[in-house]
């Protein structure tokens, strides 16, 4: 991973390393198909990707259908994809669009097993923490840490 | 993120400390940590005083950034509060838990259909 004299802090972006075990021709196609991003990503997606391009995709979320885009940056066959989204959008009642947006990275090289693919999702910082919160809220259902929250409130 | 002075860290703490200097107040934040978000009316089961003491109480725990209230329906319900970096660690996880799964899926699909 390239290591940039960015200000970022740990809550501001994630890695994620995977080796698969698939030529990086197949692990392309995998992530660059519209159809075949949308197969194991879990979303509908209507348009191909293409660089600039706005595609539109649909999940179901609690019985309803929620619309995303996803704006496409970058598309380097068999070494990058990028793209731009409002994660977590699933709020049929908030308009995400002028809010901002994290940049989504997958990366591929060859690995001695296979493809190794790299996901970083960055500039969650920027993402309101209200927002933050309530996809929070959506996800979860345990408060037993609730007493350290009070600890980690008088320490911080 | 910078780390903010002993004396800073001591002014935020202070209002804190004092709203839970109480023993009614400490009894609601344990009931909230153990019930997740509760109504006046669960808040004050238990306790020999009044809704309307117990909304006093409340009011102070929310003045120290301990609790907040939020509507459920047409119900006012009361809940502890996530500090903000909490709140980001936490959501940060859950991004990390959505890639997980997705990548696992991906996992599955080349690996079984080769080239």
């Amino acid at each position: 991973m390239t290591m940039m004299a960015t200000a970022t802090t740990t809550t501001d972006r994630i890695d994620k390393r995977r080796v698969l075990r698939a030529t990086p021709t197949r692990v392309w196609r995998a992530i660059s198909n519209a159809r075949e991003f949308g197969t194991w990503f879990g979303i509908e997606l209507g348009d191909e990707f293409a660089p600039g391009a706005t595609v539109h995709g649909k999940v179901t979320y609690q019985g309803k259908d929620v619309t995303f885009a996803f704006h496409i940056e970058r598309m380097e066959p068999e070494r990058l994809l990028s793209f731009r989204w409002h994660p977590f959008a699933v709020d049929p009642a908030i308009d995400y669009s002028r809010e901002p947006t994290t940049l989504v990275e997958l990366a591929i090289a060859p690995a001695p097993e296979g493809t190794l693919l790299t996901v970083t999702e960055s500039g969650f910082d920027q993402i309101p923490l209200a927002r933050r919160a309530k996809a929070f809220e959506m996800n979860s259902g345990g408060w037993a840490e609730q007493m350290q929250n009070i600890a980690r409130h008088v320490e911080s | 993120m910078s780390s903010p002075s002993l004396a800073a860290q001591a002014r935020t703490g202070a209002p804190i400390f004092a709203a839970l200097g109480d023993e009614t107040r400490l009894r609601i934040v344990a009931k909230l940590s153990a019930g997740g978000a509760l109504s006046i009316v669960r808040l004050t089961e238990g306790e020999a005083m009044t809704r309307q003491a117990i909304t006093k109480h409340l009011s102070v725990l929310a003045g120290a950034g301990l609790v907040r209230d939020v509507r459920r329906g047409r119900e006012r319900l009361w809940e502890l509060e996530r500090s903000p970096l909490e709140t980001a660690r936490r959501y940060l996880e859950l991004v990390s838990q959505r890639w997980d799964g997705a990548l696992a899926r991906l996992a599955a699909m080349v690996e079984v259909d080769g080239d």
